[in-house]
C-alpha cells in the first residue's frame, strides 16, 4: 500500500521551539525531543468547518461596526494550497490584527495607543472551491513590546488554518513587504533560512488593488499535502 | 512547493479565537457515552500557569468514530457530538471541556484525545495526545519512552469519577511528550 501519509516539514521551513532572541521562548519551550509518531486515522482527520461560520462582514473587518476604522484601506487574498500544488477548498481562515494606531482590541494590550471604536481586528473566511479566499481590512500599526530594549512587532495579520486534517493545522503571521522593522524582529527571524522567512511577506498587487478605494496584497498559504488522496477529482 | 512556516500565536488571540468561537463543549445533551470534564492546566518551564494558552482538542465519539470523510465509518458517527473544542487558559493556567470518553478507533489503539497546545513563547505548536490508561497495547504508546508515559495519562478525581485532569508540562523535569506529527 502507497504510503498515504502528510508529508512531513522540511525542518529549514519552520522555527525550531527554542530561539533565545525571542525570550518567551526560555520557559516555554519544550526541549526533549519529540516522540515521532507514524500517522494514524487521528491526524488524518480533523475539524471541518462549513458556511456557518461564516457571515456577510466577517471577512470584511471595515464593515462591522456602525462607522468605518480609521487607517489604509486594503485588500488581502491568496491562494491556500497543499504542498503538491492543490488547492485547500472550504477550509477555515481566521485572522486578528491590531488597529491602525497598533493597537489590539483586547484588554490585556496596554500600549497606550488609540482604540478605534470602528474597529476590532478579527476576521473569518472560508477558501472557496480554488482554494482562494479574500480579505477587506486595514493595514496594521507597528507597536512596541517588551522583548529587548527599544522593540516594536512589524505590522502583521496572525493567520490561523485547520485545511483538511489534525496534521494540517498551522497559525502564522502575514507581515507586509519593505518593513524595516523584519531585520530586528527576533519573532520573524526566528524562521533562520532567509526564503522561508520571505514567505511570510505578502506581495503588493496592483492587479488587487481597486482603483480610489483600497492597496492590494497577495499572501499565499502552503499547509501538508500528501502523495494521493482518496478525494482527488 | 515549500511549506509556509508557522509563528506564535501571541497573546491577543482571545479577540478572534476565543471571543465567539469559543468551545468548551464537545458533546450535546444527547451525545452518547460516558460524560466526562476534563479539566486542563498548561504549565511552563518553571511549573508556573501559562495564563495566555489555547488548547485544541480533536478527538472520536464513544464509538471510535470520527466526524470525518477519512474514517470510513463516519456515517455511524454520533450526530451529537462535535469532536473539536477549543479553549483558552484564564490566569490560573486552566480550562476545562465537558466530552465524552472516546472509544476506540481500532482493537489496538487506546482511546485517545489528540491535543494542540498554542502560546506566546511557542513558535509552532505542541501536539500531544491525553490517554486514560496505559494498559493495553496502544502501539502509539509503545513509541514512547516507559518513564515518560505518565505524561500522557489524564488523572481521574478520586471522589468524582467524571471528573479527570491534564496538565501539560510545556518545559522542564516533567515536560510532556510532545509528538512529530
Amino acid at each position: 500500500m502507497a504510503d498515504n501519509s502528510y508529508h512531513r516539514p522540511d525542518p529549514a521551513s519552520q522555527p525550531d521551539y527554542l530561539y533565545e532572541p525571542y525570550r518567551s521562548t526560555l520557559r516555554r519551550a519544550p526541549r526533549k525531543p519529540l516522540v515521532f509518531l507514524p500517522e494514524t486515522l487521528s491526524e488524518r482527520t480533523g475539524p471541518l468547518f462549513g458556511h456557518d461560520e461564516i457571515t456577510e462582514t466577517s471577512s470584511d473587518l471595515t464593515r462591522q461596526h456602525a462607522g468605518e476604522p480609521l487607517g489604509q484601506r486594503i485588500i488581502v487574498t491568496g491562494r491556500v494550497v497543499d504542498d503538491n500544488g492543490r488547492p485547500v477548498p472550504n477550509t477555515l481562515l481566521e485572522i486578528w490584527q491590531t488597529n491602525a494606531a497598533g493597537r489590539y482590541f483586547h484588554n490585556k494590550d496596554n500600549h497606550p495607543a488609540p482604540l478605534d471604536p470602528n474597529f476590532t481586528g478579527a476576521g473569518r473566511a472560508l477558501t472557496d472551491s480554488n482554494g482562494c479566499y479574500r480579505f477587506v481590512t486595514i493595514k496594521p500599526g507597528a507597536y512596541p513590546w517588551r522583548n529587548h530594549a527599544n522593540a516594536w512587532r512589524p505590522a502583521h495579520i496572525h493567520f490561523s488554518l485547520f485545511g483538511p486534517a489534525f496534521a494540517t493545522r498551522l497559525i502564522t503571521q502575514m507581515y507586509f513587504p519593505g518593513d524595516p522593522l523584519l531585520a530586528f524582529d527576533p519573532i520573524a527571524q526566528s524562521i533562520r533560512d532567509e526564503s522561508a522567512r520571505e514567505r511570510l511577506i505578502a506581495r503588493f498587487d496592483l492587479q488587487t488593488t481597486e482603483p480610489e478605494w483600497a492597496l492590494g496584497y497577495c499572501f499565499d498559504i502552503v499547509l501538508r499535502g500528501r502523495d494521493a488522496t482518496p478525494f482527488e477529482d | 512547493m515549500d511549506l509556509t512556516p508557522s509563528q506564535t500565536i501571541g497573546p491577543f488571540f482571545h479577540l478572534c479565537l476565543t471571543r465567539d468561537r469559543a468551545e468548551g463543549r464537545l458533546a450535546g445533551p444527547e451525545a452518547k457515552g460516558d460524560r466526562i470534564r476534563l479539566a486542563c492546566r498548561v504549565l511552563d518551564g518553571d511549573g508556573a500557569p501559562v495564563g495566555d494558552a489555547m488548547i485544541e482538542l480533536w478527538q472520536a465519539d464513544a464509538s471510535g468514530i470520527y466526524n470525518h470523510p477519512e474514517d470510513p465509518r463516519r456515517a455511524s458517527h454520533d450526530p451529537a457530538f462535535c469532536g473539536f473544542g477549543r479553549l483558552a487558559t484564564d490566569e490560573e493556567g486552566r480550562c476545562a471541556f465537558d466530552t465524552v470518553k472516546p472509544g476506540q478507533i481500532s482493537a489496538l489503539e487506546a482511546p485517545h484525545i489528540n491535543v494542540s497546545v498554542f502560546a506566546r513563547g511557542l513558535l509552532k505548536r505542541v501536539a500531544t495526545r491525553i490517554y486514560f490508561s496505559a494498559t493495553g497495547k496502544d502501539p502509539i504508546l509503545a513509541l514512547v519512552p516507559e518513564n515518560r508515559r505518565d505524561t500522557l495519562l489524564a488523572r481521574r478525581d478520586s471522589r468524582n469519577p467524571a471528573l479527570w485532569s491534564f496538565d501539560v508540562h510545556l518545559s522542564g523535569d516533567h515536560e510532556t511528550v510532545f509528538f512529530d506529527i
